[in-house]
């Protein structure tokens, strides 16, 4: 695609989409200068492995990480089949206009408005009392699994959605069965949008702090199960910078390692879809 | 198909695991086991002094969570706390409960450090509060408008100060409001013409360790750990831990531990006042 | 539809437990949202009764310790700063998904990329410090105070614009290549592409990540309670400071006991009785995309 020549409005659309991504590009560097500004000093091995001491003002973050990918991991345990089992139900059974479905799907949207604090005291009222779970790094999980179950429904039908209707008559005109269909030739064909809605919604979850409050807790020892309760980075941030004197280096350097982690997580969704989709893609 | 295969094996993995460290849970689970929760200025202390108490007593957990001293006094009621934790004394109505002080905590009125004022009097900050006094100028500083900071209604550092300066929270005119002490002191940093309060030990803390703020004295009685701890310093708040009846057991031996002197070194460290003796 | 569903050589009964499983996914997304919604509405039922609906919207004022619980100020602090996020977000969103996939060499989209990519993870409380210690005092040089509906659409643009552009961007990720080889041997230059084609196509997907994106400004905390100054009051202009509905909730919520602590939860059905207004209204347009896209 080369922009025509002697066009004024290529020039100018192009100007602006560079000059746009440069802008956000600036902001977010910004951004990310600032918190790495503050953290990196702080940071060393020990920080990563030790636990938090005074409050969290010294020692490290080792205890915190563990909850938290605990967290995460009880969250995405649950929420993705969950997710993709109503997104395929969503996307591949009915019609888009279908009265349930468009229920369902509207419902999900209001519940993706519903502020992270209204998860929080639902989470503790539900699963730490009524289920008996207590301040436990289960019921953190859990909570944050319903809080982004819409991101990832949403997304994942999308890209259910986008697929062109040829791949399901070629299906069938192979005589494929409807799962067959979906699971070898729908799914991996959705995968770049599937990704997208993993990466927001581990993005989200990580970042989550006013539900887990309120469920997983602020208990900063190493937990020893998932009925624990287990303090989440975010937390330990916010109680650093918002809650105690002299927490704000330590905070940074706690952000630079989430950041780390995102880094991480994105660049390993990355080579998933790499390994999992390209065979499956289509010829361009 | 086969990665697929690979991801459900995973996923089963993942699930029957956490299955298994379900059920295993409660085995490893110790018999004394201690719930708190409330106040958040109190966490960080308690959580400490909880530490301690784990490693003097081998087989306890003492679990510390947040959720603001009204929290922490109705869960206590219910039950679902052992011990609440409230920055502020009992009420009237809370006689059922008892109340065990572990330490102080003062409030101070805070501005920029680059604000020459030195010094309000006390009618002088109701004024300014009420938004009838609006420029530093009146009072002796530079000619600039006034940035009024308050924190949220029912926190009890907000209901404290109303109390002592005789205001109600209708009669406020705020221009910010915040919910924790750090968010006030850097709202108060970040603008030269900014008056706001906050606890006493956190704003000591951060402006001896250059952030610009100043903590203005009350009455000439400069505001610092040690007037509160000799009871000078007028405006100040008992940090309690609240029990249902009389405690015996766990509770009360961490209660006792919690308050004894062993742990004063603790209290300074977290920048609260140790109760005098 | 395209259906596979009566192919001769499907194993009916393989396919039914499929189905099935299908379904009780479903079931479980809706009894959770179902859940929740009860929860809220359970929490609010004491002060929808003792204090009733109209009061939140004919009250002086708020001051739930006084019985004063009006809520109208808090609404259009959400509407404003919500408004004002999406239409500076979604412009910077789409232009950059466009420059990911159509302007940029391969190596620097992959790099713009990884960098949104994490921006969408930074917690919230991350933005709020740095709008509280950068942006905000910067604000406040311009025009005291300083915490303000501007500092609140600043910081919140930034939340939501990775949302909206990685949504955005899988969507263009899907569209057949055959349509742009297409439109590329019409002779059509890159910017008419960009409109007649790549656009139209991928409508549906833009409005679910303006959805989403709306979706998470409108339910924001941590960020906005800490740059928006949290001051009960309409809001007349850019630089005054507003509360939000979910400000309002989590300044509150660890203080409130009774009629107070029910009334907060209202704020939270009120919120949710806006996102309902904006998701019917989202739905219609985009069923009109759907149907245009089709035909």
């Amino acid at each position: 695609m080369k922009p025509q020549p002697n066009s004024l409005q290529e020039f100018g659309s192009t100007a602006l989409v560079w000059g746009t991504a440069g802008l956000v590009t600036l902001t977010f560097l910004w951004l990310l200068g600032d918190i790495l500004a503050h953290g990196l000093p702080q940071l060393s091995w020990t920080f990563v492995f030790a636990s938090p001491e005074n409050a969290g003002r010294e020692g490290g973050i080792g205890s915190i990480l563990v909850s938290t990918g605990l967290i995460i991991g009880v969250c995405m345990a649950v929420a993705l089949p969950i997710a993709l089992g109503t997104a395929i139900f969503l996307a591949e059974y009915f019609r888009y206009d279908w009265v349930l479905g468009r229920v369902l799907r509207g419902s999900l949207d209001v519940l993706a408005g519903v502020p992270s604090i209204v998860f929080g005291l639902f989470g503790n009222a539900v699963f730490c009392y009524a289920l008996g779970l207590g301040f436990s790094i289960l019921s953190g999980g859990l909570t944050l699994a319903c809080m982004v179950l819409p991101l990832l429904i949403r997304t994942t039908e999308e890209s259910f959605r986008m697929i062109p209707v040829e791949h399901r008559l070629s299906a069938a005109a192979l005589g494929l069965s409807k799962p067959t269909t979906i699971l070898s030739v729908l799914l991996p064909s959705a995968i770049p949008g599937l990704l997208v809605g993993f990466i927001l919604s581990l993005g989200r979850a990580l970042a989550e702090t006013a539900a887990l409050i309120f469920t997983s807790g602020y208990v900063d020892r190493m937990p020893d199960s998932f009925l624990d309760s287990g303090r989440a980075l975010s937390v330990h941030i916010y109680d650093l910078a918002m809650n105690v004197a002299g927490g704000n280096p330590n905070a940074y350097a706690t952000a630079v390692i989430l950041v780390s982690l995102l880094l991480l997580a994105n660049l390993f969704s990355l080579w998933i879809a790499e390994r999992w989709a390209t065979p499956n893609r289509l010829p361009a | 198909m086969n990665p697929k295969t690979h991801l459900t094996e995973i996923f089963l993995g993942v699930l029957l695991s956490a299955g298994i460290l379900c059920v295993a849970a409660p085995a490893t689970a110790t018999q004394g086991k201690l719930v708190i929760t409330g106040s958040s200025t109190m966490a960080p202390l308690v959580g400490e002094i909880g530490k301690r108490f784990e490693s003097l007593h081998p087989g306890t957990r003492i679990d510390v969570q947040t959720g603001g001293s009204s929290r922490g006094i109705a869960d206590t009621m219910n039950g679902l706390a052992d011990i609440g934790m409230a920055s502020r004394s009992l009420n009237p109505q809370e006689h059922h409960l008892q109340g065990w002080v572990i330490a102080h905590d003062g409030i101070t009125i805070i501005l920029h450090r680059d604000n020459p004022v030195r010094h309000l009097r006390d009618d002088e900050i109701r004024e300014i509060y009420k938004g009838r006094l609006t420029n530093w100028s009146l009072v002796g500083g530079p000619d600039a408008p006034i940035t009024v900071v308050t924190k949220a209604a029912g926190r009890s550092t907000q209901e404290l100060f109303l109390q002592y300066f005789n205001l109600s929270s209708r009669e406020v005119q705020a221009h910010v409001v915040i919910g924790d002490n750090e968010h006030g002191i850097k709202t108060v940093a970040g603008n030269p013409h900014a008056i706001g309060y906050v606890s006493i030990g956190t704003a000591q803390y951060d402006a001896a360790h250059g952030v610009p703020i100043q903590l203005l004295p009350l009455h000439h009685i400069p505001a610092t750990m040690a007037t509160i701890q000799r009871g000078r310093f007028p405006l100040s708040r008992p940090l309690t831990l609240v029990t249902k009846s009389s405690p015996g057991g766990l509770v009360k031996t961490f209660i006792e531990f919690a308050r004894s002197s062993t742990i004063h070194d603790l209290i300074l460290q977290q920048y609260f006042v140790p109760p005098a003796e | 539809m395209i259906s596979s569903f009566n192919n001769i050589s499907s194993h009916p009964q393989s396919d039914r437990l499929w189905l099935w499983c299908l379904r009780f996914f479903s079931l479980v997304a809706g009894g959770i949202v179902c859940l929740i919604l009860t929860f809220l509405f359970l929490e609010s039922f004491p002060a929808l009764q003792h204090i009733g609906l109209l009061a939140f919207f004919t009250d002086a004022d708020w001051h739930p310790t006084e019985t004063l619980y009006l809520l109208t100020p808090m609404i259009w602090g959400t509407v404003w700063v919500t408004c004002g996020s999406v239409l500076l977000a979604t412009p910077l969103g789409i232009l950059s998904a466009l420059f990911c996939h159509y302007y940029a060499p391969p190596f620097l989209a992959t790099w713009y990329r990884r960098l949104i990519e994490l921006l969408a993870g930074i917690p919230s409380v991350v933005y709020g410090l740095w709008g509280l210690v950068v942006l905000v005092p910067m604000i406040g040089q311009l025009h005291p105070p300083g915490p303000s509906l501007l500092a609140g659409i600043l910081v919140l643009t930034l939340m939501i614009l990775p949302t909206i552009m990685l949504v955005t961007h899988a969507s263009f990720a899907q569209i057949p290549f055959a349509y742009i080889q297409s439109a590329t041997a019409l002779g059509l230059g890159r910017l008419a592409i960009i409109r007649s084609v790549i656009l139209p196509t991928a409508k549906a997907g833009l409005i679910t990540g303006i959805l989403l994106g709306i979706a998470r400004a409108l339910g924001e905390t941590m960020a906005i309670l800490m740059v928006c100054g949290n001051v009960v009051q309409t809001p007349s202009h850019l630089f005054d400071p507003i509360r939000t509905l979910t400000s309002n909730i989590a300044l509150e919520m660890a203080y409130a006991l009774g009629d107070h602590r029910s009334a907060l939860f209202v704020s939270g059905l009120l919120l949710m009785g806006m996102v309902l207004l904006f998701v019917i209204l989202a739905e219609n347009i985009q069923h009109r995309a759907r149907h245009e896209a089709t035909t």
